[in-house]
């Protein structure tokens, strides 16, 4: 092997894993020089606060994918996780945030054991989730007529409220973030995540409990969307019914350019965290630029998205070869 | 270990061949006995009209999935397909037409491009239309709702030919080309061996490329007519909501009829049983009062017990 | 006292008894040779002894206590570990990861101690000489020094007893010696260990016993040095003593071309990245031309070269005189090319199609007018390659994933045989079938040669290899490093050949 080509793989590993990081760091600097407005601490607060339920939701979807999943039903998880924090918020702050977060666990756990268990595609059974829990929601809220007030103070407070400056809701994501990594990347758990993306016949025959590592990931990813409606009806006040709908693409995308193999088996929380950030960061740019229509930022992330993945694997080709 | 492969019994499929047909069936006597007008000419006709698109996209999702695909992006295609109408039915109403086809073609070239040039996964080729191709869709109309007068465009959409819908013409139509092409030709044998052993296609000297590329691009175009057509039955061209979640549906009806997410096979007729018997469950809902949030559950049932009932046990 | 031991043992699937009242012992410290052709029910075995099938009569002892495994963990935690075939490890998981995935080591917080685990994994792999960065991802490693940390793995758990299924079969020659050298540490920790090999050479080095099966019944078990090596693949293969000494292993009756012809198939500086170096070679009508050499030598890559599935760089392919420029599967078909890839489930046959259809694959512009098929055509050609082939089944359109290995071979042969192909590129033809299958392929070879066909025959099997080719062109990292002609076209000097280059 050439000298070369030993840089050449070491480029392509690299941008692999740091690629989202290293766009996300250009487009900041261009948006400094370039935006008056971009500059403010405001600003970041701003796009922090925007990308908390997108954080979350991505965080999730990265261990499902890292398996070799999907997980298409957040969307209508985290709707559903809003809707039901504002209506158990009547009957106090822990109701709040245990009802969503046990009834998305348990749909997140239906997902697993069925995909475990039955063998099925986990884009079909998530895609029956996707319908299902939207048809809970809608059974929720007298099929959507209803916007729930949340009623307690306690619960509101929690998503309005700050800590130096700083969003109570970003320093929780910023932590649930920092535990996500260490489960990953510390844990038996982590491993045997990976492990099973990596090749689930290994995995099993060297002892992974491959069904519990899946069935976790799902629940797990079914308890951060349903955490993320919750963060968001405490911050609005109220349970929203019509968001929502293609949040799971847009984890999905956040996840894939942040270096996540589609396929299972690699990807970090570093690469997630950039990419959605990445994707905050030009939305937040589209709305600086007055205007310009609100709907280009559909079509910026969809051209970055295709962009982002056909680079990589032109790189991963070039490593492997 | 010849014995072996002379002897083994095929298991049961019955259910995932003909329990959508069952089904339909049931459904039908239902209806017929319990619920009142059901049998009428103007139900039917109602409903047909619903599912006619929903059919035409189903069929090139078929296709895409027999090739072991998938296409999220065909919502977006009926959106850019409607946004496009407005802007050039001032030539008339065949180059309105043209001009849409266009533009699935278009779509259907750069998911094809992704998936067999690029080598990317279908789902995340697709995503990226998914997500920029409404965006698009939206700018191209400044986000307004156009009202749609032409009489010929209308005509298409919402006119009778010997008493029955163009429309449904128009979806019956595309059922034959489909179902002929699937059976009949090159390109369909292909398509399925393709989707059966994508290397061993190749190396058996197909033009997996070309093929994976007509794939995407026939998808697109029925989803495009699909779109076009529906600006002409609700004679106005809304492209932020025309197609939204159709993919779903699609993806639903292929797989409710029968079809493997694993590629290889395309059923075409049980993926029009699908998409009618969706439309039917749908209907006997509404008709019996059942709120729309109970009728979404019973299709995320429907689609698990249907998958669940044709998985491919693991052989490999 | 016997380690692990199945006594009258029986295991039957749809239409197949595939063990038949077998009974087999393990003594601690013992290497035991498990022998049989494909389908003779050495899996079906090792299956029922690590758990991962249950018989359906007889009964299993481990340790002299009667014993039923639900699943291949718990035999694991019982002490008996399994090395297969193919690594089955995570390739991009690190080498440590992998050693120590589900057991490793922990800080006091409950978080995996990397530091420990990386050091670990260094000295324990160092005792089977793998030097290599312990957080590397394992796929990145020499496939010998994968095994090398699978075997590593597979003793590290308190292992009793180590079944090694084909331990050797992608493991160059110092590797091999590295492994026996294991093997014989474990003999004398008192482990027991089942080997499984097609190599006799293998065999009759390291194993102490001998079990053979065939067709699912126990034909012999005992000591191994006792047993003549022609009587061994006597029993092994059904056949008397006598037949094996005069035929030999193989069917091939020898060279087919005319000296002064010129090559149909002509290969001149083939070079692809870092891969195949400069390779050149050409191939007359009726000519069988080998490619030898150790597994990753480069074998499979030049006849995928050849048939426009591997990037090339530079070099020259010419096909009966026409230059094939920037080849690819598409144009190598047109032109005459017709390949038989090594992994025939993955790359050759299209399971869930009939056996009309992969047939008919590769000539379906031929079978059609307008792009519209012709059943009628198809059914012709089809019919006659089932007959010429001696296809097995119970009708055209069964799907051949139902069939067994060695038909789905021949309907692999009777789709390269439908294009009228001029140059033939098979890889591992006999790889993977029963007796009977293998010996009618290899007849078909030497018949189609007769044809006028030029013929390219990898083959694992050096017999094989020697026995099928008129001319042998050994490989090694990818570079051309000797032909073997005439009378030179032996074992010996093959193996030779590949030792030397190595030195």
């Amino acid at each position: 092997m050439t000298v070369l080509a030993v840089a050449q793989r070491r480029a392509g590993t690299a941008f692999q894993r740091q690629g989202a990081l290293a766009v996300l760091a250009v487009v900041v600097l261009i948006a400094f020089g370039a935006f008056p407005n971009f500059r403010s601490l405001d600003n970041a607060a701003t796009i922090l606060v925007a990308a908390v339920p997108p954080m979350l939701i991505a965080l999730g979807m990265t261990f499902v994918i890292i398996t070799g999943g999907i997980d298409l039903s957040v969307g209508s998880l985290y709707v559903l996780g809003g809707v039901l924090a504002a209506w158990a918020s009547q009957y106090g702050l822990l109701a709040a945030i245990a009802v969503p977060l046990a009834v998305c666990g348990a749909i997140g756990l239906l997902n697993g054991v069925l995909i475990a268990y039955t063998g099925m595609a986990p884009f079909i059974v998530t895609l029956a989730a996707l319908l299902g829990a939207r048809g809970l929601m809608r059974a929720v809220s007298d099929e959507g007529s209803t916007t729930y007030i949340v009623q307690n103070d306690a619960f509101h407070a929690l998503g309005t409220g700050s800590l130096l400056g700083i969003g109570n809701q970003v320093w929780l994501v910023a932590i649930i973030v920092l535990l996500g990594m260490v489960v990953l990347s510390r844990t038996r758990f982590g491993n045997a995540v990976y492990a099973v993306g990596g090749s689930e016949d290994a995995a099993a025959l060297m002892g992974v409990a491959v069904r519990r590592t899946r069935i976790g990931v799902y629940v797990l990813s079914g308890l951060l969307a349903g955490l993320a409606g919750t963060i968001n009806a405490a911050k609005l006040g109220s349970g929203v019914t019509v968001l929502g709908a293609g949040m799971e693409l847009d984890a999905i995308a956040a996840v894939v350019i942040g270096g996540t193999l589609l396929t299972g088996g690699a990807g970090t929380i570093a690469g997630t965290v950039a990419g959605v950030l990445l994707l905050g960061v030009i939305q937040n740019l589209i709305n600086q630029v007055g205007d310009l229509n609100s709907n280009w930022q559909q079509v910026i992330s969809g051209a970055f998205l295709a962009l982002v993945v056909v680079a990589q694997t032109y790189l991963v080709r070039l490593r492997r070869t | 270990m010849t014995t072996l492969a002379l002897t083994t019994p095929h298991r049961a499929d019955w259910l995932p061949k003909y329990g959508v047909y069952i089904a339909i069936a049931a459904l039908v006597v239902y209806n017929a006995a319990f619920t009142p007008y059901f049998l009428t000419v103007s139900n039917l006709r109602i409903q047909l009209i619903q599912v006619a698109p929903i059919i035409i996209v189903a069929l090139g999702m078929a296709l895409v999935i027999g090739t072991e695909g998938i296409d999220l992006s065909v919502g977006a295609v009926m959106a850019l397909a409607a946004a496009l109408i407005p802007l050039y039915l001032g030539y008339g109403v065949i180059a309105a037409v043209i001009v849409s086809l266009l533009a699935g073609v278009a779509v259907g070239l750069i998911n094809g491009a992704l998936v067999a040039k690029v080598g990317l996964q279908p789902i995340v080729a697709t995503l990226a239309l998914f997500v920029g191709g409404r965006g698009l869709a939206v700018v191209i109309s400044d986000g307004q709702l156009k009202d749609i007068r032409n009489a010929d465009l209308i005509y298409l959409g919402s006119g009778d030919l010997l008493g029955i819908p163009v429309l449904v013409w128009t979806a019956a139509l595309a059922i034959l080309v489909v179902a002929f092409t699937v059976r009949r030709t090159v390109f369909g044998r292909r398509l399925l061996a393709i989707g059966g052993n994508r290397p061993a296609a190749e190396l058996a000297g197909l033009p997996v490329q070309r093929v994976l590329i007509t794939v995407y691009v026939l998808c697109a175009v029925l989803a495009a007519i699909a779109g076009l057509l529906s600006v002409g039955r609700i004679q106005s061209s809304d492209a932020s909501s025309i197609g939204l979640l159709i993919e779903l549906s699609a993806i639903t009806a292929v797989v409710v009829g029968g079809t493997p997410l694993t590629g290889g096979r395309v059923r075409v007729l049980g993926t029009v049983a699908g998409a009618v018997l969706m439309q039917l469950v749908i209907a006997t809902m509404i008709k019996n009062n059942l709120p729309p949030s109970t009728t979404e559950m019973v299709q995320a049932a429907i689609i698990l017990v249907a998958v669940y009932a044709a998985r491919e046990r693991k052989t490999r | 006292m016997t380690l692990l031991e199945v006594a009258g043992v029986s295991k039957v699937f749809p239409g197949v008894r595939a063990l038949d009242d077998v009974s087999f012992a393990l003594r601690p410290g013992e290497v035991h040779a498990l022998v049989g052709e494909n389908g003779a029910g050495k899996s079906t075995l090792i299956k029922v002894l690590t758990g991962v099938y249950r018989p359906d009569a007889g009964e299993l002892r481990y340790q002299g206590e009667p014993v039923s495994f639900a699943t291949p963990m718990d035999a694991q935690r019982a002490g008996i570990s399994t090395i297969y075939q193919e690594v089955n490890l995570i390739p991009l998981m690190s080498v440590a990861q992998n050693l120590f995935l589900g057991r490793e080591p922990r800080t006091t917080l409950g978080l995996v101690d990397r530091a420990r685990m990386d050091r670990e994994a260094r000295d324990i792999l160092a005792g089977y000489g793998v030097t290599t960065d312990v957080r590397a991802r394992l796929g990145s490693l020499p496939l010998g020094a994968q095994q090398m940390v699978a075997l590593a793995r597979a003793v590290m758990i308190d292992a009793k007893v180590v079944v090694m299924d084909e331990p050797t079969s992608s493991l160059e020659p110092r590797e091999v010696e590295t492994l026996f050298g294991v093997i014989q540490d474990l003999h004398e920790r008192g482990i027991g260990i089942i080997y499984v090999s097609h190599r006799m050479d293998e065999l009759y080095r390291i194993c102490d016993t001998v079990t053979i099966l065939r067709d699912g019944k126990l034909v012999h078990t005992g000591r191994l040095a006792d047993l003549e090596r022609v009587r061994l693949v006597a029993l092994m293969l059904g056949r008397e003593v006598s037949d094996v000494r005069r035929e030999g292993f193989t069917v091939f009756s020898g060279d087919h071309a005319a000296a002064d012809d010129t090559p149909i198939l002509r290969v001149s500086g083939l070079s692809s990245r870092n891969r195949l170096h400069d390779i050149s070679f050409g191939v007359r009508p009726g000519e069988v031309v080998g490619l030898g050499g150790l597994l990753g030598a480069g074998r499979s890559e030049t006849i995928k070269a050849i048939a426009g599935a591997y990037p090339v760089d530079s070099g020259e392919i010419e096909v009966d005189g026409t230059p094939l420029r920037h080849p690819t599967t598409v144009k190598a078909v047109a032109a005459g090319i017709a390949v038989q890839p090594e992994d025939r489930k993955a790359e050759g046959i299209i399971p869930g199609l009939s056996i009309r259809e992969n047939i008919a694959l590769s000539i379906l512009p031929r079978m059609s007018t307008f792009g519209l098929v012709s059943d009628a055509k198809i059914d012709e050609i089809v019919d006659r390659f089932m007959k010429r082939l001696r296809i097995k089944a119970s009708s055209p359109h069964q799907r051949v994933g139902d069939l067994s290995g060695g038909n789905q071979q021949k309907v692999l042969l009777a789709r390269l045989l439908a294009t009228g192909p001029k140059v033939l590129l098979l890889d591992e033809p006999t790889r993977g079938i029963d007796v009977g299958a293998k010996a009618e392929v290899q007849a078909l070879i030497d018949e189609l040669a007769a044809e006028g066909l030029g013929v390219v025959l990898v083959s694992s099997d050096a017999e094989e290899l020697v026995e099928g080719s008129g001319r042998v062109v050994v490989l090694r990292d990818g570079a051309v490093v000797g032909v073997l002609t005439g009378e030179d076209v032996t074992t010996e000097s093959l193996l030779a050949t590949i030792a030397e280059a190595g030195a």
